[in-house]
């Protein structure tokens, strides 16, 4: 099947098997494996990305058929114009990741949360992450990452 | 963008920004599934849903009718080809690559198909046509003690006992225990577990225009898969070039050699196209190198004051369906004979008793050197049953029977040097940090009240840094360790080892010990890990190994170097190269500090105007270590019990290590979070459970639970340093300690909690539904 899907602003065309996943088509179809498989049962969260600017959803749950016609982002599209974008800055600084692999899905998930809660509490970070599992870090310094996001990105809007 | 400025110079100490994260943070890691090579195939695996059957026949037509497979291999054809047999990394028995005759455990690979997509392949997998005619199965090991069934016909021995061991006084501890005032007895299981990195194992085998096999792969020990893959395969080394990029997390779970990865490499020799096989879930929680999986009966005997008189422990333990647990070679047991811990004990003995099931082989994995993990919890919980029944405090006992600081180093009854430690200053700190006092007084009103409040101690003592060569091998390989090092004439440079980061952050630390060795910038000192063709040969990242072993070849290799610059150093300063001394991360003239020659003058010399000295500026170094590392800590958790639903609830959780010499802090404290986020679901939700008939019941992580930030307790740390005296850095290294560590501590303090109703034990994982049984049974006990 044809499928058009945008993602990070460019265009895809792809002729795509029904069965094949979102995640699949972004890191086989697309060339961009930034987004991971860990799992299988949508479980882990590392596949996750957002849909149409502020939904986060699991890729290895998604066909990609379901995307036709709509908007993704990817972790290779958040760092704009050569400079990282806070969340990247924030897990950066609080070292919020250590072997990588669910770093973009958990970049993603936050992207949506700070959409719909700009301001979180540690509590609302914590609910916001339990569907993106993590081995190494035991979550601490992520909840540090994406708070210091969260003020980074309070700060410009307050400056205007 | 630009990395954060960092000091030039005192690197090590530094919280240093990891130089490996932004390619982790803007998607561009380069992990084995994102190797996409033209004309490349998949490979996926057709697996027994039996966990012992003959297997009577293999039907592949209709799987070479599926649109776009090109091959299926069976253990026949492997067999035919040599290669039916892999060794095991032990060394003393071997592993079907793909089932020959019969299988033996739930899972086990029985066929391959190569394809055009990897939904082919699966279609083809599926489509494999296999009779079976089931056996019957031993899925424990004390049924396989009573060799009533064989499990391995294929072996001399007729049974399926694999090994004894035991280490220490057996007559002595027996007479000591008989004469003590106090003694107890505990069966403890240690439970089967299983590492679960996020990213599932896989690799992409090539073999390129020279007929050179190029083979990219999730391997903590590049170079012994390169020398095993020789072994099995009979390409001679010179022709593999293993790659082991960046890896999703380890955990022990990447240093086996599994099955797909030589179907992988047959393929590709038989269809001439690249192949590459990426596991799925499921298979990486049934298949891959499980760990634990211990039955321990530990016994203490202790005087009427609590001073221990004796330890003797014997172990039944399961190693699955081939003995694949990756020890050193004279260590069947691994590391098991720190059982006896941070304590001073006058007469000890441990044995350990292994059998085949129709389990899934493996055992050395998950954070742990070598059956430490099971070892200390082992003595760390028996310490507490011990104070329970003596009627003294847990920490007094542990006070009482410590290691003194002034016994360093220490030789253990069971065979162990300990290099250094200073248990009871670690101890008080942590006791002072967490207010123990405050918290007793809180638990004595809430007991009073009926309500259930624990706190748990382990003030646990690892053994690491494999190791010593006369005593240490895998395969016959020497556990050394290695690094080399070029520094380039503007004075930036590069290090490769033969270790191999899955997370640990060795791009940075490494280069930290390189900078602060020769006083160059961190940041302009290149790491390169995994690839056999340009790192010295090394034994890889595994067992807290990297940096008491590898850290410690580039600490050497780095003063190399440095004694190499000396002598250009002496040259630029016209002085004699004993005039010339290294100070403030620079040469200087002795007693002469303003005459002098920074390194990076000196690297540029080397290249420029060495005078009469060899140009170029180089060090490598193997490192023989010459004894282990031991870090300890104390770890002390508080929970409070539900009552009425078992629920537990971790309210606060300290670790206070010891891990000697820091090289980045924001590291060190990074690996004890993730590594007592480890412990927490070990303790509390993970069990790779068999049924009688063998069925495995945690395939995938809707039932193999991992913490999720929700039940994730906040982790508070602190550190005393007690230096390793051998290390070059002092250095004992970190990663597993809050892995070994922490599940004492945590059942330690759900036992106190229920200790008023008279609860003495509990298996891990702690269940709300053991906790709520415990409960109850204690409950109607004293009605």
């Amino acid at each position: 099947m044809k499928v058009s899907i945008t993602v990070n602003g460019v265009a895809y065309e792809r002729d795509v098997e029904p069965r094949t996943l979102l995640a699949y088509f972004l890191r086989e179809a697309c060339g961009l494996t930034g987004t991971h498989i860990g799992c299988d049962t949508s479980s882990c969260g590392c596949c996750v990305v957002v849909l149409d600017g502020d939904t986060a959803v699991k890729s290895c749950a998604m066909f990609a058929v379901q995307a036709d016609g709509r908007e993704v982002l990817t972790v290779e599209g958040l760092a704009q114009g050569g400079a990282l974008h806070p969340l990247q800055q924030g897990f950066w600084d609080q070292h919020g990741l250590q072997c990588g692999y669910c770093t973009p899905g958990m970049l993603l998930t936050s992207y949506a949360m700070l959409k719909h809660t700009p301001e979180p509490s540690e509590a609302d970070i914590r609910e916001g992450l339990a569907g993106n599992l993590c081995r190494c870090t035991g979550y601490q310094n992520i909840v540090k990452a994406v708070q210091q996001a969260a003020g980074a990105m309070r700060q410009p809007a307050a400056a205007k | 963008m630009s990395i954060e400025a960092t000091p030039r110079t005192h690197a090590l100490g530094h919280r240093m920004k990891r130089k490996e994260d932004p390619r982790f943070l803007q998607g561009k890691g380069n992990y084995v599934d994102d190797i996409s090579l033209p004309g490349m195939l998949h490979a996926a695996l057709v697996r027994s849903p039996y966990p012992h059957a003959t297997i009577k026949n293999i039907d592949i037509s209709e799987a070479m009718k599926i649109p776009g497979v090109k091959a299926v291999i069976t253990g026949k054809d492997l067999e035919a080809a040599g290669l039916g047999w892999l060794p095991t990394f032990h060394g003393l028995d071997k592993q079907m690559v793909l089932a020959i005759g019969k299988v033996l455990f739930q899972y086990q690979e029985v066929a391959a198909v190569f394809a055009e997509t990897r939904a082919a392949a699966a279609d083809g997998a599926e489509a494999v046509q296999v009779d079976y005619e089931p056996l019957p199965v031993v899925a424990d090991p004390f049924t396989a003690k009573k060799d009533e069934i064989l499990l391995r016909p294929d072996r001399e021995q007729k049974t399926n006992h694999i090994y004894h061991w035991e280490v220490g006084d057996r007559a002595g501890a027996e007479r000591a225990l008989e004469r003590s005032a106090k003694r107890i007895r505990q069966r403890i299981w240690f439970q089967r577990c299983h590492p679960a990195p996020l990213e599932p194992c896989g690799c992409v085998a090539q073999f390129d225009t020279m007929g050179r096999l190029q083979f990219y792969v999730t391997s903590q020990a590049p170079h012994v898969y390169r020398t095993a893959l020789t072994i099995v395969t009979g390409i001679p080394e010179d022709r593999i070039h293993v790659i082991s990029p960046d890896i999703g997390g380890g955990f022990g779970n990447k240093v086996p050699v599994y099955s797909g990865y030589v179907c992988a490499v047959v393929g590709a020799l038989k269809l001439g196209r690249p192949v590459k096989w990426i596991e799925t879930r499921t298979e990486n929680l049934t298949s891959t190198g499980f760990a634990r999986d211990y039955h321990m009966d530990i016994e203490l005997g202790a005087e009427a004051d609590g001073r221990l008189t004796a330890l003797r422990v014997s172990t039944v333990a399961d190693h699955g369906a081939f003995d694949a647990a990756a020890d050193p070679t004279k260590y069947p047991a691994g590391m098991f004979g720190i059982v006896t811990g941070s304590y001073d004990v006058p007469v000890a003995h441990a044995e350990v008793d292994a059998y085949f099931t129709n389990k899934a082989p493996g055992g050395i994995a998950y954070r742990c050197s070598f059956r430490v993990t099971e070892a200390s919890y082992a003595i760390e919980r028996a310490m507490d049953i011990l104070a329970d029944e003596l009627g003294i405090d847990a920490v007094e006992l542990r006070r009482k029977n410590f290691i003194r600081k002034d016994q360093f180093p220490y030789p253990s009854r069971l065979g162990f040097t300990y290099d250094s430690g200073d248990y009871q200053k670690t101890l008080e700190l942590a006791l002072q940090t967490i207010g123990y006092d405050d918290l007793l007084t809180e638990q004595r009103e809430k007991r009073a009240r009926g309500e259930l409040m624990g706190i748990g101690f382990s003030t646990f003592t690892e053994v690491v840094g494999a190791g010593p060569s006369k005593h240490f091998d895998i395969l016959g390989i020497k556990m050394f360790d290695s690094a080399e090092i070029r520094i380039h004439p503007t004075g930036s440079g590069i290090v490769r080892a033969g270790t191999k980061s899955q997370g640990q952050g060795h791009e940075t630390t490494w280069a930290q010990i390189v900078a602060e060795e020769l006083g160059l910038d961190p940041q302009n000192i290149m790491v390169e890990e995994g690839d056999t063709d340009t790192a010295p040969y090394g034994l890889g990242t595994y067992a807290s190994r990297s940096t008491p072993v590898a850290g410690a070849a580039i600490a050497t290799a780095a003063r190399r170097v440095r004694e190499k610059a000396r002598k250009i150093a002496a040259h630029l300063l016209e002085v004699g190269e004993a005039d010339v001394e290294w100070k403030d991360y620079k040469f200087q003239v002795k007693g002469v500090p303003a005459k002098s020659v920074t390194m990076k003058e000196v690297a540029f010399a080397a290249y420029t105007n060495p005078g009469p000295n060899e140009p170029g500026l180089e060090g490598t170094n193997y490192y023989d270590p010459p004894n282990m590392t031991f870090p300890n800590g104390t770890y002390i958790a508080v929970v409070d019990v539900d009552r009425e639903t078992g629920e537990v609830k971790v309210r606060r959780f300290l670790a206070v290590d010891d891990c000697g010499t820091v090289i980045n802090p924001m590291i060190v404290e990074g690996q004890i979070h993730g590594g007592l986020t480890e412990g927490f679901a070990i303790a509390f939700m993970q069990e790779i459970q068999y049924d009688r008939d063998g069925n495995n019941l945690n395939t995938n992580f809707t039932d193999y639970l991992l913490p999720t930030s929700l039940e994730t307790p906040h982790w508070e740390t602190a550190n005393t340093v007690t230096p390793s005296p051998h290390h070059p850095l002092g250095a004992k290294a970190v990663g597993e300690s809050p892995n070994v560590g922490s599940p004492a501590a945590f059942v330690n303090a759900v036992i106190d909690a229920l200790s008023p109703l008279g609860v003495r034990h509990i298996d891990m994982p702690i269940t709300r539904d053991k906790v709520w049984r415990a409960i109850q049974s204690a409950q109607s006990a004293t009605v």
